[in-house]
């Protein structure tokens, strides 16, 4: 079929096609998503501060980064565990009402809630991961760092949990609601982990 | 699996879980010129579809992918514009 064209067209051209109209709108369209600069931007908010909870942001914003994608993080609240300077006894593992965390055995909540059973938990988790090779929280912050991965402290919870700036990992940046909202209207990535 | 394909320098991600396998390919790719391969070795079954998927995202152009011994090996040329 021929699309009809105007008497004012350049002598000589040749009609189009509806195919080919169809076949330029859709490079069009997939050029258009390639030059769009949010394909290349990812922003993530961390905020839970778990063992458990600390590995997805990090893996996702290192894997972003190893995409090609210009990378931010925001940790807020609890995840603010994640970047202080004592997150290796910070982040930490509770087996009480987590019906969905694996168990040798199956223990009742009134068992895991005795003295020691966090400390041992987050002990089996960590040797856990640490036998399959999984990298380590370290790692995973200075691979992160490395790929400029953009760590940033919320800091209205710095203020309200008591933080002080130098209570935290060497490059990062500080931050509130609307910075990261400018960030994130720009990436095409949006994750609240 | 041979190939005759000319290797430029080789990554041992073997024993390295995700995301380990897709960063080390990722710093070692930087040293490299446009044009030259990458081999990446790796044990991590999620390899399988991270590889690809960087690749496409990166831009660079995966050459072909199997199993050497028991690991599964992904070869990788280094894009021209990058």
């Amino acid at each position: 079929m021929t699309v009809e064209t105007s008497a004012l067209e350049t002598p000589g051209a040749q009609a189009l096609t509806e195919e080919d109209v169809r076949r330029i709108v859709r490079e069009e369209v997939t050029q258009a998503f390639a030059r769009n600069p949010a394909s290349k931007q990812a922003a993530l908010v961390a905020s839970k501060g778990t063992l458990d909870w600390a590995y997805p942001p990090l893996i996702l914003a290192n894997a972003a980064a190893a995409a090609g994608m210009q990378t931010a993080v925001f940790f807020t609240f609890y995840g603010l565990n994640i970047i202080h300077k004592d997150f290796e006894r910070k982040l930490k593992i509770d087996p009480v009402g987590n019906p969905a965390m694996p168990m040798p055995i199956p223990l009742p909540d009134l068992i895991t809630a005795m003295p020691g059973m966090v400390t041992m938990a987050s002990k089996m988790m960590r040797t856990r991961f640490e036998k399959r090779n999984v990298a380590t929280i370290r790692t995973l912050l200075d691979s992160a760092r490395e790929l400029d991965v953009r760590l940033i402290a919320c800091q209205m919870t710095v203020d309200v949990f008591d933080y002080g700036q130098d209570e935290f990992i060497d490059g990062v940046e500080f931050g509130g609601a609307a910075a990261f909202m400018s960030v994130a209207r720009r990436s095409a990535v949006n994750l609240f982990i | 699996m041979t190939t005759g394909i000319q290797v430029d320098e080789v990554v041992d991600a073997r024993g390295l879980m995700c995301p380990m396998p897709i960063l080390a390919a990722t710093k070692a790719i930087r040293l490299l010129q446009p044009g030259q391969v990458l081999k990446v070795l790796a044990t991590d079954r999620g390899a399988l579809s991270d590889i690809p998927a960087w690749a496409e995202d990166t831009g660079h152009e995966l050459l072909s992918s199997g199993t050497e011994d028991d690991a599964l090996v992904f070869y990788i040329r280094k894009a021209a514009d990058s």
